[in-house]
């Protein structure tokens, strides 16, 4: 399984190298990772239908308890599958979506990335671990939104997306760090085993909540969902259709059997599920742009998947399962369904599109295939999982179940009726409307096979699944067994007889049609509300307020001054460790002045170089006193019989006098003249209050060790274990060599942040002569 | 950055520059057992870039040192967290080190610490240090009229304002949302 991950990782990295060469075909290469899984997944089939759970674990970073532990059960198989599927697709229709541009490595690489992350969340098995790839997901779908980044809409898009999704994810870790510390391990499956109770647990589960609604686009959270479709078209396919969204939706499936009776998680996933379903296919019903359509319709049946998944009932769970599968072929195809449509019309508007039945055959049936089985028609998949959806909430004995069906029942009336649209708006030629506008964006022949077959090999499980439910049911039971317990008698066919599931098809179906049939009327009342409420205004707000009250703090706390900063930091410094030293320091018995006369040389040198720079009128002159204070106490160091040390000060004291010369090249000759020499008073007490200070503790903490130094140790074990006999060098890259390791990252890219603010600096000075 | 040159400055330059990087990477492989490292080496070698500078300004640093200072961050930061994740994926631990010894024919027995790697890799981020900050601060004439640090400070907050209200405003207009096509 890490196998899997890693494959990810190379063909991400042979895409960015072969990206500038290939052209658009590197996606053909990038498609090698999600069949290789898909590949993997296969062999594995067999073994996770025998009741297997495949399972790897790699000791990663030991003294933090960091494991990766991966996990293979029935129900990861599906969720793997289904990555790799749509991944491979998605790949392929991609090498013939983009134009050939030489920068498509930064589009490639992510996705794969990305198709990677996914992989690794749904076969974690550890909390933490789930949620470094649950944020991976979230940055590599930043950089896919905003890969168009000369547009501003992308930008704002993945910032928002990242902000809203990133924000959930921090929230998610407190509760896993909660749930981890109520339960006393990290892994999954020992936590679902063996799920902890009380009060922690309550709070825990709703951070986790939280986190799982932001990714999967519930309300409150479902704004960026619709602005996240600025992205390319085959990112919307994978990422915010058919795979990320669906990381909420997981987590909430894993997580249901073990914790659904706890109060505080029904009425809130109902709730949240429940609002998110109808507001999406409220919306949804109301757009024009096609794919912003579909991103809704993707909100509305998300929640309907939260829905399910959250009662964790094994018939819900067992529903849920067919309707993820149903939902990612469908939506997936039909996204891909969009692109291809604006690949061809150049619009995505239904005002202006029309009648493309006739010029895009191919397109079309795999249009009416996916649109079909969203809308729940026989004989199709999402028919199938909408009956047992149905069924299963028929089954529901408690005070809520009628309220949630007749949510789930007017939900997928909304559903029909957008489809409906969708398609009519699409595919259908209106005899009665004047075509004036709409000629201009006429299509005359079908898409590419490469843009067209990828759309149909991911549609088509929607019609083979439909038809041949059989296929899939042993799959589907065992995952839904993985999750918690088994479903008493399963069944998964098209027909069941005339039962009350069938009858509520019937009138979703109908009233759907209705719906349709009245459209003008019902687009009249969505128009009427003139000012409605928008989660999207919340957040602009939230971003307003918090950069006004960064703002403020910045002025309030960074006044700009040198003086007053230093100030601030030196007061501290003899204020907190001071009074300490006042109140409980052992002052040393006898003091040795000095051990050789070398030293009481050197010192008397320091101290007249440090009082005549304080003196210097002139700049540089004062540096170079300073530059001669530091030599002084490499010399000392020296004495010591520290070399490494004195080497050390003395080539940093060298470079720092170069970089002060350099700066002063920008700055007056000299000091500007003190006239008002009580404005030197405050600054003459700091400074002697710094200097008692640090003589006082130099003098009070040679004496007040306490435990053995960590230098012994350190002394001993150098030659035999480091290799060295340069103990300071031992430490630095052996002992402590993830410190160093810190360090110079830190170095860098602070480095770097200053390289990048001083070229933006030049930049907009030579734009501005 | 100046027009005219010192002939014995530079002379003088020459003559040491290149026995100054040797010692510097001399301090770098004797580290593990004496005085030097990976971090006195690197600032030795940026003492001798300073010196290049000293004589002959940017252009001469460029002449001596032909990349940027992110290549050398970037690649010494690989090289040390490549010394740190091979062992790890070997089946040791991250970053533990490992101790070579053959016989070489006239120096004799030779010790090589895997530790050497990642104290190339410290050197090579200080001598990109050093370059960073003779790109930065030495540049040309041209930038003495640089805004002031203080200058900068105040700007600073004010454009990461403007962009981040952009961004919530675009970004959240999602029933605006048009994609040109691809």
């Amino acid at each position: 399984m890490l196998g899997v991950l890693v494959l990810h990782l190379v063909v991400a990295a042979v895409v960015l190298a072969l990206a500038p060469t290939l052209g658009r075909r590197v996606m053909l290469v990038a498609a090698l990772a999600p069949l290789g899984t898909g590949l993997w997944a296969a062999t594995q089939v067999s073994a996770v239908l025998d009741g297997e759970t495949v399972q790897q674990s790699y000791r990663w970073v030991d003294q933090l308890g960091l494991v990766i532990d991966l996990r293979l059960n029935a129900f990861s198989l599906v969720m793997v599958s289904l990555i790799a599927a749509v991944g491979t697709c998605v790949f392929v229709y991609a090498s013939a979506y983009f134009g050939d541009r030489p920068d498509l490595g930064r589009f490639g690489a992510p996705l794969v990335l990305f198709a990677g992350a996914m992989v690794g969340l749904v076969l974690a098995d550890d909390l933490l671990l789930l949620f470094v790839f649950w944020e991976l997901t979230s940055v590599t779908s930043y950089l896919l939104i905003g890969f168009e980044d000369e547009k501003a809409a992308a930008r704002g898009a993945a910032l928002q997306a990242i902000l809203v999704t990133g924000a959930g994810g921090l929230v998610m870790l407190a509760g896993f760090v909660l749930l981890g510390q109520a339960a006393g391990t990290w892994q999954l499956s020992e936590l679902l085993a063996d799920p902890p109770t009380g009060s922690t647990v309550g709070v825990a589960l709703v951070l986790v909540l939280v986190g799982a609604f932001t990714k999967s686009a519930q309300v409150p959270f479902h704004f960026w969902l619709p602005a996240a479709m600025s992205a390319p078209t085959p990112v919307s396919a994978f990422l915010h259709s058919a795979t990320m969204v669906k990381a909420g939706v997981y987590l909430i499936a894993v997580l249901a059997p073990a914790f659904a009776t706890e109060p505080v998680w029904r009425p809130t996933v109902l709730v949240v599920g429940s609002a998110t379903m109808l507001l999406g296919g409220y919306r949804a019903l109301r757009q024009h742009d096609i794919k912003l359509l579909l991103a809704f319709g993707t909100v509305s049946q998300l929640g309907f998947l939260v829905i399910l998944f959250g009662i964790g009932t094994p018939e819900t769970t067992f529903a849920g399962i067919v309707m993820l599968i149903a939902h990612a072929t469908f939506k997936a195809g039909l996204f891909l369904v969009v692109g291809i449509v604006d690949h061809e019309a150049h619009t995505r508007d239904l005002r202006r599109l029309y009648g493309l039945a006739r010029a895009m055959p191919y397109t079309f049936v795999v249009a009416a295939v996916a649109a079909a089985s969203m809308a729940g028609l026989p004989p199709l998949l999402g028919f199938i999982g909408k009956e047992s959806a149905l069924e299963s909430l028929l089954h529901v004995h408690a005070g809520w179940g009628p309220a949630v069906l007749a949510v789930v029942v007017v939900g997928s009336i909304l559903t029909f009726a957008y489809t409906a649209r969708f398609m009519w708006g699409t595919f259908a030629t209106e005899p009665t409307q004047a075509r004036t506008i709409r000629s201009r964006y006429a299509v005359t022949h079908d898409a590419t096979a490469w843009m067209v077959a990828p759309a149909a090999l991911i549609a088509a499980p929607a019609l083979v699944f439909g038809l041949l439910p059989f296929v899939l049911k042993p799959l589907v039971v065992d995952a839904a067994a993985s999750l918690g317990e088994a479903v008493e008698d399963p069944s998964l066919s098209l027909w069941h007889g005339f039962n009350a599931a069938l009858g509520l098809s019937a009138i979703i179906i109908g009233t759907g049609v209705v719906l349709f049939l009245r459209r003008r009327t019902v687009e009249r009342v969505q128009a009427m509300p003139r000012r409605s409420v928008e989660a999207a205004a919340g957040y602009r707000q939230a971003i307003t307020t918090l950069n006004d009250v960064a703002d403020r703090t910045t002025g309030v706390v960074q006044s700009g001054s040198l003086p007053v900063y230093l100030g601030i930091i030196l007061m501290t410094l003899v204020l907190l460790p001071g009074s300490a030293l006042v109140l409980a320091a052992a002052w040393p018995e006898e003091l040795q002045l000095a051990s050789s006369w070398l030293q009481v040389v050197v010192s008397v040198a320091v101290v007249l170089a440090a009082v005549a720079a304080a003196r210097a009128r002139r700049r540089l002159v004062a540096v170079l006193l300073l530059g001669g204070v530091g030599y002084g106490v490499a010399v000392l160091f020296m004495v010591q019989g520290a070399p490494d040390l004195a080497l050390t000060q003395l080539l940093v004291e060298t470079l720092a006098v170069v970089i002060f010369a350099l700066v002063l090249r920008h700055l007056p000759d000299r000091f500007e003249p003190q006239t008002w020499r009580i404005a030197q008073v405050p600054r003459l007490l700091v400074a002697a209050a710094v200097g008692v200070f640090v003589t006082a503790a130099a003098l009070v903490m040679g004496n007040a060790r306490q435990g053995a130094p960590i230098s012994v140790e350190h002394l001993a074990r150098a030659l035999p274990e480091g290799g060295g006999k340069n103990v300071v060098n031992v430490i630095l890259v052996d002992f402590r060599g993830f410190d160093t390791l810190g360090e110079i990252t830190v170095i860098a890219v602070a480095a770097l942040g200053v390289l990048t603010l001083v070229r933006a600096g030049r930049r907009s000075e030579e734009e501005v002569p | 950055m100046r027009s005219e040159r010192s002939p014995i400055l530079e002379v003088g330059v020459d003559s040491v520059f290149h026995t100054i990087l040797i010692f510097s990477i001399f301090l770098l492989i004797v580290g593990h057992n004496s005085p030097g490292g990976g971090f006195v080496g690197g600032l030795v070698a940026g003492a001798a870039l300073v010196l290049r500078y000293v004589s002959g300004g940017q252009a001469e640093v460029r002449r001596f040192v032909p990349f940027e200072a992110e290549t050398l961050f970037g690649v010494g930061l690989l090289v040390a967290a490549t010394t740190g994740i091979v062992p790890a994926v070997a089946g040791g631990t991250f970053l533990e080190s490992e101790i070579w010894e053959t016989e070489v024919p006239v120096l004799g027995t030779v010790k090589l610490s895997s530790t050497l790697f990642f104290d190339c890799g410290v050197y090579l981020v200080v001598v990109g240090l050093v370059l960073m900050v003779l790109g930065v601060l030495g540049a040309t004439e041209a930038d003495a009229s640089q805004p002031d640090d203080g200058e900068a400070l105040v700007d600073g907050p004010a454009v990461a304002d403007a962009e981040a209200e952009t961004g919530a405003e675009t970004g959240a207009d999602a029933d605006g949302l048009r994609e040109e096509r691809p």
